[in-house]
């Protein structure tokens, strides 16, 4: 039995839940899942801007943070690498210089995007000259096989998120690459711990009422045997729940047919899960499919919200007037949006008007963040809560999927020196 | 009688692009039946009617006593691109329990 802990649901979780998982009982593999859909395309810009960066910046100072806990006893999988994940290992490499550091390349497709074929680059036309990163998703055995090296650290690039937790099952286990029932039974448990403590009680309909002592919630350890079989738990003295009905809330959480969960290593078939008392066992699993996602960014305009609030009495009316003004503001201008949306945040005693836009010019989504804060003085009377002033002008990065030959993909792992 | 689907079920939802997906899961296993009688995609969509413009697709795990909905055109665009507040589907879940569901008092036990 091998125990694997992921402390980090994205970039962006508990700073404090890495150290606490290697600190506060045993632990075999630590997973960090830092990337989500629209993560990649904020790092590919913030590489665009410097050629060192374009990954998850908390993970070299917490590599160095844990080296002296985690060395020779846990090893470490993380996707923290994002578009850069060798500038990432490299970094840690110099935070921490006693820990072994393997990076999985090759997911990266941005400069290869003219070349993968007729079929590829139709899926990509329409967006093809506002592409900003487009990274393929890896599986679980070039991982595995970064492990093989006897690396402390294993980082990567956009490894799918179950994998992470799979791939240390792969390498423990020696499965092989069609054995699809632990596959698909291993990818079930890196999809109940790949949100962290969304499987401990977090986010959970059934048990946030009565959850006990929610500031030290636990994060999800899978306890992993070699015939696929696993336990959900979490380290003695910590916080949040083990229940089935939050195991089931993570089960279900963001797949479409439950038959059929796409990963690059297996489709499992979640329909065939047997969950009792934490324990999970029974999973089936079909064949890998034959294409792999890409994950692809593209840049599709600017947008900005504004927002300002009005008391009661009659605080509805009072921002359906706001909103008419801003709304024929806009019109007289000529300002020309793709869309625009208001919502009404609040009850009578106060509402928030929420007033968003969204466009191809950048020039007249800045003029219209001129447009709210003049309700002060000229709409309804007791607008408030500007203090922020001018609403912001954001890019917007739009996330597409496309589908690729999984030959197209070669992967390589390097151990930095 | 008319209950609210709160009394018998838990949810929660999450975004894949432009898609929500809600997964609705019986608190005691034996409500499954009822989830299956009157969660049906056409009630949810309805209920939904005024945020999500596409299609809503009902699937079906016994095993777990829940049922997965996949609702499209359901976010705005979604993502960075969306406008709402909630841009992510992440209220759908809570919002579906407010749902009128009709039991016998014998269904409920």
């Amino acid at each position: 039995m091998i125990r694997i802990g992921n402390a980090q649901g994205f970039w962006g979780d508990w700073l404090e839940a890495p150290v606490r998982m290697v600190e506060q009982g045993p632990l075999d593999y630590l997973t960090l899942d830092y990337l989500a859909e629209v993560t990649m395309s904020i790092l590919q810009k913030q590489r665009k801007e410097d050629p060192t960066l374009g990954y998850a910046r908390d993970f070299p100072p917490l590599m160095a943070r844990l080296a002296a806990k985690i060395a020779g006893r846990v090893k470490v999988i993380a996707n923290a690498g994002g578009v850069n994940p060798l500038a990432c290992a490299r970094e840690v490499k110099r935070l921490a210089p006693g820990l072994k550091v393997a990076v999985v390349l090759g997911d990266d497709l941005m400069d290869r995007l003219d070349e993968l074929g007729e079929d590829f680059s139709r899926q990509i036309a329409t967006i093809r000259p506002q592409i900003l990163s487009a990274n393929a998703y890896i599986g679980a055995f070039p991982v595995a096989e970064a492990l093989a090296t006897g690396a402390d650290v294993v980082i990567g690039g956009r490894i799918a998120d179950a994998a992470l937790a799979l791939a240390a099952m792969v390498h423990e286990f020696g499965w092989a690459e069609d054995d699809w029932d632990r596959l698909a039974s291993g990818i079930v448990g890196g999809h109940i711990i790949e949100c962290g403590t969304q499987a401990t009680g977090g986010n959970c309909g059934a048990a946030w009422e009565t959850l006990p002592d929610p500031a030290n919630i636990g994060y999800p350890i899978l306890e992993a045997e070699p015939d696929g079989t696993f336990r959900v738990t979490k380290h003695a003295g910590t916080g949040g729940v083990i229940c089935d009905a939050c195991i089931k809330e993570q089960l279900v959480y963001e797949i479409h047919d439950p038959r059929q969960y796409f990963t690059p290593d297996v489709i499992a078939d979640f329909t065939t899960i047997a969950l009792k008392d934490a324990h999970v066992s029974g999973v089936k699993g079909q064949p890998r499919p034959e294409k792999l996602k890409v994950s692809i960014s593209y840049h599709a305009g600017w947008r900005s919200i504004g927002t300002i609030t009005f008391p009661g009495p009659q605080a509805r009316r009072r921002c359906e007037i706001a909103e008419a003004t801003v709304r024929e503001r806009i019109a007289q201008l000529r300002l020309p949006f793709d869309a625009m949306h208001a919502e009404y945040l609040g009850d009578e005693q106060l509402i928030q008007l929420r007033f968003g836009v969204r466009g191809k010019d950048r020039k007249a989504v800045d003029r219209f963040t001129r447009e709210m804060i003049p309700l002060v003085l000229s709409g309804p009377p007791g607008g408030t809560g500007y203090g922020e002033g001018r609403p912001a002008v954001r890019e917007i990065v739009a996330y597409a999927p496309a589908y690729l030959g999984r030959d197209q993909v070669k992967t390589r792992v390097e151990v930095v020196a | 009688m008319k209950i609210m689907l709160e009394r018998v079920a838990h949810t929660r939802s999450g975004d894949k692009g432009d898609l929500s997906n809600i997964g609705v899961i019986a608190r005691d296993p034996r409500h499954y039946p009822v989830l299956l009688r009157e969660v049906t995609a056409e009630r949810v969509k309805n209920y939904f009617r005024d945020l999500v413009h596409g299609p809503v697709t009902r699937y079906e795990l016994p095993n777990l006593a829940a049922l997965n909905f996949v609702l499209e055109e359901a976010l705005d665009g979604g993502g960075t691109v969306s406008l709402r507040l909630d841009a992510q589907g992440k209220i759908f879940g809570s919002r579906l329990l407010g749902l009128e569901i009709e039991v016998t008092e014998d269904e409920l036990g």
